[in-house]
């Protein structure tokens, strides 16, 4: 009798041991090319590893304000791309991300950045009206819009496949991933804005990554 | 003579109950077979913007919920699935004026058989929408 006992409890500790250190060890990958590079530090030549950055970016907001990185530089940001008008995966993403936007709403750390992939009908002003209809109230999540090579550009930085395509509804065809960045602008975590296993992923993983800043 | 006439009567009472029940089970089947293919149609067409629960987002695309709304503009809904809509509409107390894409790729039969699935799902209880009844809508659209 003693010793089952005894087995249960060493059992028990083990498991919650082993619990915890999957708890603290777990920590995000940074996505993205890497380059090795070499440099001389106080006489010493070491090498460090350049990781994927998003690049400066300037666009203009819902609220006709010029935003850059500096608005997300203090915190976690999730990015992604669509279109007011878009018939196809953008309303499922963004009932998605609205969903995170919820949970997280009053939490300064955590931000969300919508681009717009048409430069031609979503004016700010269309984004305003887009972002009020969602549920949106604060500045918490941006939606932005800029010229066709700034947008797309930083869509291919983002990993995001973007097009203009008159084949197909809506006009443009791209991919609806949502993109978890960091404050040192790093993508740390890329999920399918329409599946909801991926969505569970991202609440896990976000809370991951916040673990980082306290 | 007595005893078979009552024996007559009764025959022909149970048999016309019988029919009576089979015709509603059949109208029964016909109803989910219209609402299984209808479902397969709303997760191509309908779901993106509307949800998988009919919820709707926002004030962005209104829920389809609201079965008041949808009883008492009936024979405007297949107009509404297949034309499109961009005129604001109330559902569920809200305003909704977001323009809805028409979906002219729809036969009559495809119509009903969304309008079937949507009609009783969500917690509304519509009933068939017969093809018959989607082309006489159809015809009458403004």
């Amino acid at each position: 009798m003693r010793s089952i006992f005894f087995l249960l409890m060493s059992g028990s500790i083990l498991a919650g041991l082993a619990a915890c250190s999957n708890e603290t060890s777990k920590t995000l990958p940074i996505l993205g090319s890497r380059d090795p590079v070499t440099k001389v530090v106080d006489g010493k030549t070491i090498t460090d590893t350049l990781y994927h950055t998003i690049p400066d970016f300037e666009l203009l907001n819902q609220d006709s304000t010029l935003i850059t990185n500096q608005a997300f530089e203090d915190g976690v940001y999730i990015a992604n791309f669509f279109f007011t008008h878009c018939p196809s995966i953008c309303p499922t993403m963004q009932r998605n991300l609205l969903k995170v936007y919820e949970k997280y709403k009053g939490d300064k750390r955590v931000k969300f950045l919508s681009h717009s992939i048409d430069f031609r009908h979503d004016s700010p002003s269309v984004l305003k009206s887009y972002a009020e209809k969602l549920g949106v109230t604060n500045d918490q999540w941006q939606f932005v819009t800029g010229s066709k090579a700034s947008v797309y550009g930083l869509a291919d930085s983002y990993m995001v496949y973007t097009k203009e395509d008159s084949n197909i509804p809506g006009g443009y065809d791209h991919s609806g991933y949502l993109l978890l960045v960091d404050s040192k602008r790093h993508i740390r975590g890329a999920y399918d804005g329409t599946n909801d296993e991926q969505i569970q992923l991202l609440f896990d993983e976000l809370a991951i990554l916040l673990k980082e800043y306290e | 003579m007595r005893r078979n006439t009552s024996l007559h009567v009764g025959a022909a009472l149970l048999s016309i109950y019988i029919l009576f029940h089979a015709c509603q089970s059949e109208q029964a089947i016909r109803t989910a077979q219209y609402a299984v293919n209808g479902q397969k149609l709303y997760g191509m067409h309908c779901q993106n913007c509307h949800g998988a629960k009919g919820e709707g987002l926002g004030t962005l695309y209104p829920p389809l919920t609201d079965s008041t709304f949808l009883i008492t503009h009936r024979k405007q809904l297949p107009c509404i699935v297949k034309n499109g809509s961009s005129s604001p509409i109330q559902v569920g107390g809200k305003t909704f004026n977001t323009e809805m894409p028409p979906n002219p790729q729809l036969t009559p039969i495809e119509t009903a058989y969304v309008l079937t699935y949507i009609g009783n799902s969500f917690g509304n209880k519509m009933g068939i929408f017969t093809i018959e009844e989607v082309q006489q809508a159809l015809a009458d659209c403004r």
